[in-house]
């Protein structure tokens, strides 16, 4: 299935953005019953609604979205390797979160005032996206300033998934985006973060020897296929059926 | 709404009346209240019967949304169409949202939300015994809306004139919200209904297995219900478990045949003289036996409820020892963290 | 309170601009701040509310049931506050 067909601007742009969103917020709806406390479990399903709401407007901009979500390949997804990564423990669902959020944030704040295609999408969605963000950055306060072994696990998490934090920064096709300024500003942005969580800032590579740009070229890691396996299934077991 | 804490200190005094006279005042007083149709309030005298009961019941419906998250999560990962993993997610997260409505309401009572959780994760306390039914297809979660959420609804509705007045405003705002879960477990039915004959047999499926679990979640007939008479004279309960089941009943059947699906029970017949619709005979020793345990998820949703509780021990633990370190920032705005700390720390040395 | 066992609040939400905030129930929060959040995304997210507070529920302090006689009752015999109270000859306008 091409449902991409030959990839101009938008369509390149509006799958990278949608399959974030949804990916991520498939991730998140993994919590659902799971949640360390009741509270945040309605906190997690307000910010996979969310995600999942933008995710379906940019899918529908290059094309069908349930086709888009349900009947591509592994290798035809274009979110980035970040927000695929399983939960783990609350510690890295929150680290991915802050890492999302903040780039997130900072990308659509700058779609929004543009004049681009996106920017309708992006002058909502900020709103919603500032949001999940200062919800990253209490809990990275929290658990980064909790107890020692919220410490630990949140100072590990930081650590596992900054590799994946390079990756953001590859510049999209038609987005009209001053990526390393946008880099810049995420990097202060984190940085005080975990500084204010009394994390220290990771000091490692921000991206694998592999993986410079590689979901946004369709490359992925193993639990992505896992992941769309359990997304498709149903879909695809009952072809050409409505839902 | 009084603090728990408040509660009890109110409830110490009334108990504490020495003179028997005065404690019969605080009877009459709490009857005439009830028998008026007014509310009872969290810091009104009560008997201590009638807290336990409200207790317990609230307690019961509260875990049952909570465990009632499981069966329906079980499908948020693999719903057939995005409108539909939007529509699941919400409904699940309001289930949450309808558990915490509920614990509150019971820690006007003077229970804490933790003493409740304990109670349900070591047993002692029950959730609705339909949850230990599993959800095998799609079309269940379609069932659970239609079925099950439409007898929770009409088990719920009269609950929002209960006589206690946190579980009755509780109950007003869950009914409320509640609406949609019914329709979009419909909907979810009429299209699976209309659609391919694979779909059609699954949604028929799925009514087969949901139908007599949810005409069992009205509770046991009148006639061996140990509860009911009590709870109707405090006007907690308004009507019979068996009224409502007919109520159910009738309003299914019709429903059913617009769905073109078919409800599993051969005796299922308009019988004019009642002006309702007789069905057969209900398998209460399956009933007890899932209420005993013995359903086929009842293990399972309790482990699983515990471990996300235990899992997120750390979590809680964290947040608390934050806030510990960071009393006084109550602003609301967005925190400033260390130089507030080091501002407490400094004003407390 | 064991360590994980977090504090009640109670919640207020004004519906719209206009409108005074009431009372829309409660919740657990460790802080003021999460509790804040928590409230928009449990009592706010049909959009029920233009503004919150969170109000730690150890902070109310309200009158006991005991004493609602002394209370409230020595107000029921006051109808002259009450502008039916007045007898105004028919006629007489903008009273």
């Amino acid at each position: 299935m091409t449902a991409t067909g030959p990839a101009t601007a938008p369509v390149t742009a509006a799958l990278a953005l949608g399959d974030d969103a949804l990916v991520l917020s498939h991730r998140l709806g993994e919590w659902a019953g799971h949640a360390p406390v009741l509270e945040e479990e309605v906190a997690l399903a307000n910010i996979a609604l969310d995600l999942l709401g933008q995710a379906r407007v940019l899918l529908s901009l290059a094309g069908d979205e349930d086709e888009l979500a349900y009947l591509r390949e592994e290798r035809s997804f274009r979110n980035l390797q970040l927000v695929e990564q399983p939960g783990g423990d609350f510690a890295h669902t929150i680290a991915r979160q802050l890492y999302f959020s903040t780039y997130q944030h900072l990308l659509y704040a700058e779609l929004a005032a543009g004049d681009g295609p996106f920017a309708p999408l992006a002058a909502k969605a900020v709103k919603e996206v500032a949001y999940h963000r200062d919800h990253a950055e209490q809990w990275t306060l929290r658990l980064g300033d909790g107890t020692e072994e919220s410490h630990g696990r949140m100072h590990r998490a930081c650590e596992a998934l900054w590799k994946f934090t390079g990756e953001m920064f590859q510049p999209v096709q038609g987005l009209d985006i001053d990526w390393t300024r946008l880099d810049e500003r995420w990097r202060e942005s984190v940085e005080a973060v975990l500084r204010r969580a009394t994390l220290p800032v990771p000091e490692g590579p921000r991206t694998g020897a592999w993986s410079a740009g590689a979901g946004r070229q369709g490359l992925h890691t193993e639990p992505f296929g896992r992941m769309l396996a359990e997304l498709q299934h149903l879909h695809r077991s009952h072809p050409g059926a409505t839902w | 709404m009084a603090t728990p804490a408040a509660q009890r200190t109110a409830r110490t005094e009334a108990d504490g009346t020495p003179d028997t006279v005065g404690t019969t005042a605080y009877q009459r007083a709490f009857d005439a209240a009830v028998a008026a149709d007014e509310r009872v309030e969290p810091r009104d005298w009560m008997p201590d019967a009638y807290r336990a009961t409200l207790v317990r019941q609230i307690a019961q419906h509260a875990h049952s949304e909570i465990i009632g998250m499981q069966p329906e999560a079980n499908w948020i990962t693999r719903a057939p169409s995005l409108r539909r993993k939007a529509i699941l997610m919400a409904k699940v997260q309001d289930e949450a949202g309808h558990g915490l409505y509920l614990y509150s309401a019971a820690e006007t009572l003077g229970t804490s939300r933790e003493e409740l959780l304990d109670k349900l994760h070591s047993g002692r306390q029950k959730y609705s015994s339909i949850f230990n039914y599993p959800t095998l297809t799609w079309a269940d979660v379609g069932a659970i809306g239609w079925l099950v959420d439409g007898a929770a609804i009409t088990n719920q509705v009269p609950l929002c004139r209960c006589s206690y007045g946190p579980y009755a405003r509780a109950m007003v705002r869950i009914c409320k919200e509640e609406s949609f879960h019914q329709r979009q477990g419909y909907e979810l039915l009429l299209a699976l209904s209309k659609g391919t004959t694979e779909q059609h047999a699954m949604a028929q499926d799925a009514v087969n297995r949901w139908w007599w679990p949810s005409l069992m979640m009205f509770g046991p007939p009148d006639d061996a219900s140990q509860h009911s008479a009590q709870s109707m004279e405090w006007k907690i309960k308004r009507h019979s478990n068996d009224e409502l089941r007919q109520r159910f009943v009738d309003i299914c059947v019709p429903q059913a045949e617009s769905l073109d699906l078919t409800l599993p029970d051969p005796d299922l017949r308009w019988n004019e003289e009642r002006g309702h619709y007789d069905f057969g005979p209900i398998d209460w020793t399956e009933f007890w036996e899932v209420l005993k345990g013995n359903g086929p998820c009842n293990e399972q949703r309790i482990t699983q409820r515990r471990r996300a509780h235990d899992e997120g021990a750390w979590v809680r633990e964290a947040a608390a020892a934050y806030a510990a370190k960071h009393t006084g920032h109550t602003d609301g705005t967005r925190t400033t963290g260390h130089q507030t700390a080091h501002e407490t720390e400094a004003e407390r040395a | 309170m064991s360590t994980t066992d977090w504090p009640l609040w109670e919640v207020f939400v004004r519906s719209r601009r206009g409108l005074s905030h009431t009372h829309a129930g409660s919740l657990h929060a460790p802080d003021a701040e999460l509790a804040l959040r928590n409230a928009r995304d449990l009592y706010t997210r049909r959009g029920e509310g233009v503004s919150i507070w969170v109000v730690p529920a150890a902070a109310i302090t309200a009158s006991s049931p005991d004493e609602k006689d002394p209370f409230f009752e020595p107000a029921a015999d006051k109808p002259y506050r009450h502008p039916t109270f007045y007898d105004i000859p028919e006629g007489v306008k903008h009273l």
